[in-house]
């Protein structure tokens, strides 16, 4: 099928673009007057928050909106063509081979009871009649192209039989298959590691590059957009609040939301006591309770009643500094002098630190692991372990946050497990508050002692039991852990941790699906502290929350652990969280202890290659902030065959020879607490140049331009 | 993949021996009670006495069972008390009858119902489905008897097309395999359409469907290729299901229409205290319930490649 392309055309044009949804409640608004151009070999960010209607704006453009969403109004302009006037087999044509989607789960994306070769082949198949064997090397070439090792092994493999990093790349190597002109990618790296998430960025990057593709690309991740967009908007409850060039938008956001966004990033700016992050008030409206005016009103520091809240407010362009086409939905962004504003939350006091709570000493965890294989019973090995946790040493005082990163596989669940009991070690110690717990399973701990030490899982959306009110399942731990026993006291102190977690003391009656995910969470924290813990357990506590209700979160956690001095270990893969929240940092790759020490230590050099690298990965949100780019080769090595030397020496840049392959590598100490696990002498590891850097206060543009 | 399959068969064969044993005791501990059965009420002790002596009942028994299972193992499943005859001679002809019934009752029902199934899971919530699931469980739900009169009604009374029994007098006549395989159908072809549509309706809302719808793949393609292999996977182990289920599901259908297979066999003999004849059918039946269950086990880890390749 032929299109009537307008070479001249952009890319995309969206006008004035009105989605809904039709549920029961009747249409639902998801997107409100959306405009949007993609020029040739554009790069565009879409950002915001969930639910503020990005990933129906990439549906509209496939148009593929489900049979309950439709476009109200408004145009999408594909090279000129009106995709909305497209019937089922002209979109056909236009999908996968003019323009494709990037997903965010490669897992789900696949089929998985289809070799990949088949899926990827497929689209060459169909789009341009190739043959089955011309489309096998075109798409072998397309996955050399994506820098997959051993293509044909992969063409042959299933989707489960290749890690994370490699589906993904799978699915970059699927939608680039027809050349299209466009490429959406929803969230493509939301699923991956940071080191991951690097390589698979610099790779689509260099790919629209050497195709000339336009991108769209959907990301909750400031820091991400910055790296990889050359425009920007940002979305929030349905429509565009602010959109410009990224260096214009990131150095002067002038729409009060975009504003608070800044603030609720852990920037290297920012500092648990010196400047604190400043969560954005309140929450996002639901689609049918948007007030009048402007969306953002009600939470908005800047808000002024009978101009905020009266009629449709529309796209105003900046003027004044430097900025470029950068246009923000604001009636004050005028008025507005954000300079003049408390830049961060108030100060606090630094805290002290009291008496060693938990040393570990040693400990080592092993799971046996049976290979059922004729080949491995006849060969006499078919007993295999897996070295979950080796040689883990740290300690943690009264007051401290530690905090322990690392990729996904590196053993840092498994060490929360068993210090919490659900495995035990297979040797070493960890003694919580003297006691060794090492060995004793949770089952065999006292009821003081579990309350003594507890956890804040990951994800609050499936830790809260659905069938009790909230009130019930606090007032239940209170009573096992032996807090209270009478009845009434029992309600006391569920009504004093909901004051604690700032919830209001009617949430005693609700049950969980009535609760937002920051509100389930702070139901965890209250449950966590509901036995006056000495220490607790934060298994990335925020990674599943959004960006505002992260920071609300994070402050939360920080004040009550401020307030009751407790040990706070925290896991984490974001850097930055860890960075702004830390007092200590324990790196953890495959199950061993790289580095340790305090955050300036861990941030500063001499760095463990493999922490000059985590460090490198993570994306920052400040376009003046430089960093040295360490890109990392290949995959985590299997956790049943790590490599015999160090762990690191299969990806390691800086590998200095055979050395590093065979022996264990000394644990050098660069000062008195600081602690490196690697054969390049300290000398030179201290030779190397910080990764990030970031600029003084007085060489940043907006002051430079405002003394100017 | 070997050492599963092979696993499987030893833990079907070893159920096999368990519930030989069970039903072995159940049967013939009370070895006075088998002589009378066998020798009639109306036998006299002496006789009874002779008749056990003669047969060895009096020998441990261990050494009973043993000798009982070889002879089973080797097709000897003793003389038929009704029938006068080798229980075999009855036996396997009886039970060619119903895999005959059977045979065609699959090669009808499971077509209707994986097409209907998959048409209805295609468009979750639309008319069809509606109309598909609704019709499903109406059918599923009346039993075999009602429907086995009400189908003679029309099709042997009122419309006179069909022979109202099925005994195969003159030898085998499609025409009387019409209607009992039309109850079996009936009764169902819905279940299986409603276990194919939910699978198809978890396939249809996948993210790789929407991968493939977006990749731009012509609509059949998507649906063939893509969702028909995922979703018929659950379905598979269901219709082996079944299998076991027809053999004694039969019963009512093989007698309502005097047809001469397995069900009404096993009926017989239960009635008549067949002792040799119960043996030999629950072993039968036991054979086929853990033979389909196995192959479902297997067949089910086959089709699924994560499963396949772990």
């Amino acid at each position: 099928m032929a299109f009537k392309f307008d070479e001249g055309a952009p890319v995309l044009e969206i006008k004035d673009l009105n989605l809904s949804y039709w549920t029961r409640a009747g249409e639902i608004p998801a997107v409100i007057d959306f405009s949007l151009t993609v020029h040739k070999g554009e790069s565009i960010g879409l950002v915001g928050e969930s639910g503020c209607g990005k990933s129906t704006v990439a549906m509209a453009i496939m148009q593929y909106m489900g049979s309950n969403g439709t476009i109200k109004s408004g145009s999408i302009k594909f090279k000129g063509v009106e995709l909305t006037e497209l019937n089922e087999e002209e979109l056909r044509h236009l999908r996968g081979k003019h323009i494709s989607m990037i997903y965010q789960e490669p897992f789900a994306a696949l089929n998985p009871s289809l070799t990949l070769g088949n899926q990827l082949k497929e689209v060459l198949i169909t789009h341009e009649d190739l043959s089955g064997a011309e489309a096998y090397d075109r798409a072998v070439q397309m996955l050399t192209d994506v820098r997959l090792p051993d293509p044909e092994r992969v063409m042959a493999a299933y989707p489960h039989q290749i890690s994370g990093g490699q589906q993904q790349r799978v699915v970059i190597a699927m939608g680039l298959m027809s050349s299209p002109s466009l490429l959406l990618l929803d969230e493509p790296t939301t699923a991956l590691d940071v080191t991951v998430e690097a390589g698979i960025t610099k790779l689509i990057a260099e790919i629209s590059r050497k195709f000339g593709t336009s991108q769209i690309y959907i990301s909750h991740n400031l820091g991400l957009i910055l790296e990889v967009c050359d425009r920007v908007f940002v979305m929030y409850s349905g429509e565009v609040v602010e959109e410009g060039t990224i260096n214009s938008l990131f150095t002067w956001p002038k729409h009060p939301y975009t504003h608070g966004l800044f603030g609720c990033i852990p920037l290297p700016t920012a500092d648990k006591n010196a400047s604190p992050l400043q969560p954005i008030p309140g929450q996002l409206p639901l689609p049918h309770e948007r007030p009048p005016g402007c969306n953002f009103g009600p939470r908005c520091d800047f808000f002024q009643d009978g101009r905020c809240d009266r009629g449709v407010v529309g796209m105003d362009s900046v003027t004044g500094t430097s900025a470029t086409d950068h246009r923000v939905r604001c009636v004050r962004w005028t008025e507005i002098d954000y300079g003049a504003e408390v830049a961060h939350g108030e100060a606090k006091q630094p805290m002290e630190f009291g008496d060693t709570v938990l040393e570990v000493d040693n400990m080592q965890k092993y799971y046996e692991v049976h290979d059922r294989s004729i080949a491995a019973i006849i060969s006499g090995e078919s007993v295999k372990f897996v070295k979950a946790n080796e040689a883990i040493n740290f300690s943690a005082r009264e007051g401290e946050t530690v905090a322990i990163v690392g990729e996904s596989g590196c053993g840092k669940s498994t060490f929360a497990k068993v210090l919490m009991g659900l495995e035990t070690a297979t040797e070493g110690a960890v003694r919580h508050e003297g006691k060794d717990i090492a060995e004793i399973p949770v089952r065999e701990r006292d009821p003081k002692q579990i309350g003594k030490l507890q956890m804040v899982f990951q994800n609050p959306f499936d830790t809260l039991n659905p069938s009790h009110t909230v009130g019930g399942q606090i007032a239940r731990v209170i009573k096992k852990f032996g807090v209270e026993q009478d009845k009434d006291k029992i309600r006391d102190r569920v009504m004093k941790l909901l004051d604690i977690v700032k919830l209001p003391r009617d949430f005693y009656y609700r049950r969980p699906r009535q609760l937002s995910g920051g509100q389930k969470q702070r139901i965890g924290i209250a449950r966590a502290f509901a036995g006056n813990p000495s220490m607790v357990i934060a298994d990335e506590p925020v990674s599943a929350l959004d960006v505002s209700v992260a920071a609300a979160v994070t402050e939360l956690l920080m004040e009550i652990q401020r307030e009751h001095k407790t040990t706070l270990l925290f896991i984490s893969h974001d850097l930055s969280v860890v960075r702004y929240l830390a007092d200590r940092i324990v790196v953890m790759y495959l199950g061993q202890i790289m580095e340790r020490g305090t955050t300036t230590e861990i941030f500063d050099p001499p760095y463990h290659p493999y922490t000059e690298a985590l460090l490198s990965a993570v994306p920052i949100a400040d376009p003046e902030v430089t960093k040295r780019e360490i890109l990392l080769e290949g995959n985590l090595p299997s956790v049943l065959n790590p490599p015999k030397g160090c762990p690191f020496s299969t990806r390691c840049p800086r590998k200095i020879g055979k050395i590093c392959d065979e022996d264990r590598p000394p644990v050098q100490m660069a000062s008195e607490g600081h602690a490196i696990a690697c054969h390049i002498p300290l000398e030179e590891l201290r030779r190397v140049e910080p990764v990030i850097r970031v600029p003084q206060e007085d060489e940043r543009v907006h002051v430079k331009e405002a003394s100017a | 993949m070997l050492i599963f399959v092979l696993k499987r068969i030893g833990f079907m064969l070893l159920t096999m021996v368990v519930v030989s044993i069970l039903l072995f005791l159940l049967l013939e501990i009370d070895i006075r009670g088998v002589a009378t059965m066998v020798l009639g009420p109306y036998s006299s002790e002496e006789q009874r006495d002779i008749w056990l002596q003669q047969n060895g009942y009096l020998d441990p028994l261990y050494e009973r069972y043993l000798r009982w299972l070889g002879n089973f193992v080797t097709g000897d499943f003793g003389e038929s008390i009704r029938f006068k005859t080798p229980v075999s001679e009855i036996l396997w002809p009886r039970l060619w009858n119903t895999a005959i019934l059977g045979f065609w009752t699959f090669a009808v029902m499971i077509p209707i119902s994986l097409i209907l199934g998959i048409l209805a899971g295609m468009n979750e919530g639309s008319k069809l489905d509606r109309s598909i699931s609704v019709t499903s469980i109406i059918t599923t739900s009346v039993p075999e008897f009602a429907s086995a009169v009400f189908l003679s009604t029309i099709f042997v009374f009122w419309w006179k097309l069909l022979p109202g029994t099925s005994s195969m007098s003159d030898g085998f006549n499609f025409r009387e395999l019409m209607l009992p395989v039309m109850v079996l159908v009936i009764y169902d072809f819905g279940y299986v359409a409603r276990m194919t549509r939910a699978s198809m309706a978890e396939v249809m809302t996948t993210h790789y469907i929407r991968t493939a719808v977006l990749k731009g793949l012509p609509y059949r393609k998507v649906i063939l290729k893509h969702a028909l292999r995922n979703a018929l996977i659950a379905p598979f182990t269901v219709i082996m299901l079944q299998i076991n289920w027809l053999l004694s599901g039969v019963i009512v259908v093989e007698f309502a229409f005097a047809y001469k297979g397995f069900g009404a066999l096993l009926l017989e003999a239960s009635l008549t205290s067949d002792i040799f004849m119960i043996e030999a059918c629950a072993m039968v039946a036991v054979f086929v319930a853990v033979a389909t269950q196995t192959i479902a086990d297997v067949g089910y880890t086959y089709l699924n490649p994560r499963i396949r390749f772990s």
